[in-house]
């Protein structure tokens, strides 16, 4: 062995081959598999994608960096199970491109926020943490009281859905729209969101003023939604738990 | 750097600096507005401050005749210089960004300077911007004395860093604007990655015509683990950030990879990031630079053999003991843990090598403060790789996890090892360069080392406590079995190590500064035209020895 490394040390391009192989394998046997994923992880029948207003809300949580401190994923633990609800499933981000797992806990898990608190409490916490939660130590946010930019989130409808998310060509074409729909439920508008998402999505006034569609509507919108696109995490427990009972 | 390059290579430099300009106006044209634009704009204005500064130096004079038989030392000078204007920005951030936890109304009203977009500068700007310059910089030195030959050419070097530090300056900047793909020490968007990729493979084969050059039948370990972080970091790089961007006008994009899969990618490249950009790179300064600071040998060449193979090989698989209790299938979790363990073997092989290598100099350990930097890396790198596999074992991760025990960890390996190598590099590295026997303020090396070190202890013990209290408290039930803390009171619990971690970083940052200033003032105070006195092994007759 040792005359054979005494050797290959004086081949520069065979430490390279040596070296990509070696550090090759560990990665294929974990990360290949994955890629049944489609086979392997059923999604269940009520899970749709996010709404287009949900989404912008999504990328503001990923520009201000809201993962770093919150995590989204629920293990399965007792403590966690008790403090934040069922733990994740993996059907339940198999359309998050990224996902947002998160690493760190400066702030509670976030998977299932979603219907916790008000959106006034949602907004007011926003703007000022500490109006609402005196101790708390998150930032302010006072700039998502800014409208909304909604140019973009046609395009990244379709090259979401060029990545496998079931958005329809109807849903692409319709984004803007849907997104002002979303936070007006007096529009015109407000039946197709439905229509097209299904009747459980959130359609109201998420910053209080349905005249007019801020970052805030649509974080807001986000954070409502986080844990309610598929019950099946809570389908799991409650069959469980009476089949396993003697 | 215009003196050292010879009047074609001048004009080399024009085009390529034109051709940059004319990409920034590309990028520029296509987006018109947005976070694209602005790093067109960027890399306009780094092309035409290049273009005025080659195109004024054309009528220089040429450099000297001999210049081919002596070691090519200005890149790794640039790059030290670009290492600490890095460290001290980036953990400048980093102890804001602590500050603001302990006092979050200090945090100006204004997007730029929120937390959230912090962050990211502070460990991009580290990692990256800290850790890649002394990298690079220390590679082109180590791969030349250790080949006894000039790196192939004068003017890649350059490519390399200037393009590197521009890649860092587009991802940093980016997230200010809240451009990021979200994926941690991942976050700058397609076209910074693109951009990187280039300026990896430009890296990748300089390096290997240098070794193709080398006048040492064998390549020493040194540059083996070089070669493994230039090659590894390319195939994370490259599969972890493979997205689709939304147009090729903007910055946006959407990773390919989603859900589980997604996670699993994001891990096997953030722990690797650890294994290949934070320690291989690093383990090759401290087998290049502990032995000639300390003047022995090292230690076992078979333990370097098993070290660097149990490394490369072990270390890929671990990155699943990020993602314990997910919804990660549970045997890729229990083979990260089983690996992490077995990783122990390979990483305390490295560090026991490094610290039996001073048998016989640790006269010299207690003297001389840049090779105590050395051993209390090692001595680092051997605690943090050894908390490393314990934390990753399956019920210890359950408490730690998600806590700031992990960030802590993160520190006694970024400011115990990393850093405390890389200082103890340019100690070493800048009188040399700059033609002196020792720095300009040999007495500043102490005070920097017991800073570094009351720092980083400060700083670790902090968060020890901050993160079991945490995992503690969010996991205990009460006599009626409920939940005993709210979260909230679990983040009020926190607020004294975050004073203390603060206190800490401010200290190792207070040391950072002063080796800062220490290396201007080494450098400043070089002759004009002061070089490193060793030469390459040439072909044919001995030159004669330099003129005094």
């Amino acid at each position: 062995m040792l005359r054979l490394h005494y050797n290959l040390e004086k081949i520069s391009m065979g430490l390279v081959a040596a070296i990509i192989v070696a550090a090759s394998i560990g990665g294929i046997v974990e990360i290949a598999p994955l890629f049944t994923v489609d086979e392997t992880v059923t999604i269940p029948d009520d899970m749709r994608p996010h709404t287009p207003l949900e989404l912008a809300g999504r990328e503001i949580f990923m520009r201000e960096g809201c993962y770093a401190c919150h995590s989204q994923m629920i293990r399965t633990l007792a403590d966690e199970i008790d403090r934040y609800g069922p733990y994740s499933l993996p059907s339940e981000s198999a359309y998050d491109h990224p996902m947002l797992w998160g690493s760190k806990r400066t702030g509670p898990d976030l998977a299932r926020v979603g219907g916790k608190y008000s959106d006034p409490w949602h907004v007011a916490h926003l703007i000022d943490p500490r109006a609402v939660v005196p101790a708390s130590i998150m930032p302010a946010y006072p700039w998502l009281m800014e409208p909304l930019d909604t140019g973009n989130l046609g395009a990244e409808l379709a090259t979401l859905a060029r990545l496998g998310v079931p958005y329809t060509e109807e849903m692409a074409t319709n984004a803007a729209a849907d997104a002002l729909a979303q936070g007006n439920p007096d529009s015109d508008g407000a039946a197709d969101v439905a229509t097209r998402y299904g009747e459980k999505v959130a359609i109201r006034a998420f910053d209080g003023d349905p005249a007019r569609l801020t970052e805030m509507d649509a974080l807001v919108a986000y954070l409502q939604s986080l844990g309610t696109l598929t019950d099946v995490a809570f389908e799991t427990e409650e069959v469980k738990v009476p089949e396993e009972a003697p | 750097m215009i003196r050292s390059l010879s009047s074609s290579e001048r004009q080399l430099g024009i085009a390529l600096s034109v051709a940059l300009a004319l990409l920034g106006l590309v990028m520029l044209g296509a987006a018109k507005v947005g976070p694209m634009a602005v790093h067109g704009a960027m890399a306009i204005a780094v092309g035409v401050a290049l273009l005025f500064a080659l195109g004024g130096g054309l009528a220089e004079p040429e450099p000297r005749g001999d210049r081919l038989a002596r070691y090519y030392d200005e890149p790794t000078r640039f790059g030290i210089v670009m290492t600490m204007i890095w460290a001290v920005f980036a953990m400048a951030v980093g102890v804001w960004v602590a500050a603001l936890l302990y006092w979050p109304e200090a945090t100006p009203l204004w997007p730029w300077t929120s937390f959230g977009r912090l962050r990211p500068v502070h460990t991009s700007g580290i990692i990256f911007g800290f850790g890649g310059n002394a990298l690079i910089a220390t590679s082109f030195h180590v791969v030349q004395r250790t080949s006894r030959a000039r790196l192939a050419d004068s003017v890649t070097p350059w490519v390399v860093l200037i393009g590197f530090n521009l890649f860092c300056l587009w991802a940093v900047s980016g997230y200010l604007m809240g451009s990021t793909q979200s994926k941690e020490y991942a976050e700058a968007e397609w076209y910074a990655d693109l951009w990187l990729v280039v300026v990896w493979v430009v890296y990748f084969v300089l390096y290997m015509r240098t070794l193709a050059r080398r006048n040492e039948p064998h390549i020493y370990v040194a540059n083996w683990y070089y070669l493994a972080f230039i090659l590894v970091v390319a195939m994370l790089h490259i599969v972890n950030n493979l997205a689709l961007p939304v147009s090729l006008a903007g910055a946006k994009s959407f990773t390919i990879w989603a859900g589980v899969q997604d996670a699993m990618v994001q891990w096997w490249y953030g722990h690797n990031a650890v294994a290949f950009f934070l320690t291989a790179g690093f383990l090759a300064m401290l087998y290049y630079f502990l032995p000639v600071r300390s003047g022995r040998p090292i230690w076992s060449y078979r333990l370097s053999i098993l070290s660097f193979w149990g490394i490369v090989f072990f270390y890929v698989w671990v990155g699943s003991h990020h993602l314990h209790y997910t919804a990660l299938p549970y045997w890729v979790q229990t083979l990260g843990m089983t690996f992490s363990v077995m990783l122990l073997v390979p990483s305390w092989a490295a560090a026991g090598n490094a610290i039996a290598t001073l048998n016989g100099a640790w006269h010299k350990v207690r003297d001389d403060a840049t090779l105590r930097f050395m051993f209390v890396a090692a001595v680092f790198y051997g605690l943090s790789t050894f908390e490393g596999s314990f934390l990753a074992i399956r019920p210890v991760n359950s408490l730690s996890h998600y806590t700031d025990w992990t960030v802590g960890h993160v520190h006694s390996g970024t400011l115990g090892w990393v850093a405390m190598i890389i200082f103890g590099a340019i100690y070493t590295l800048a009188p040399q360069l700059s033609g002196r026997e020792t720095m300009a303020w040999p007495r500043a090396i102490e005070w920097h080392f017991w800073l570094a070190v009351t720092g980083t202890l400060v700083y670790v013990v902090a968060l020890w406590n901050a993160g079991i209290t945490q995992g503690l408290m969010w996991r205990t039930y009460d006599a009626s079995g409920a939940l005993s803390y709210s979260f909230l009171q679990s983040v009020m619990a926190m607020a004294p190590y975050y004073l203390l971690r603060t206190i800490g970083g401010a200290l190792f940052l207070a040391g950072a500064v002063i080796c800062a200033l220490n290396t201007w003032a080494t450098m400043r105070s070089a002759r004009a035209g002061a070089e490193a006195h060793d030469r390459p092994l040439l072909p044919g007759p001995a030159l004669p020895e330099p003129a005094e």
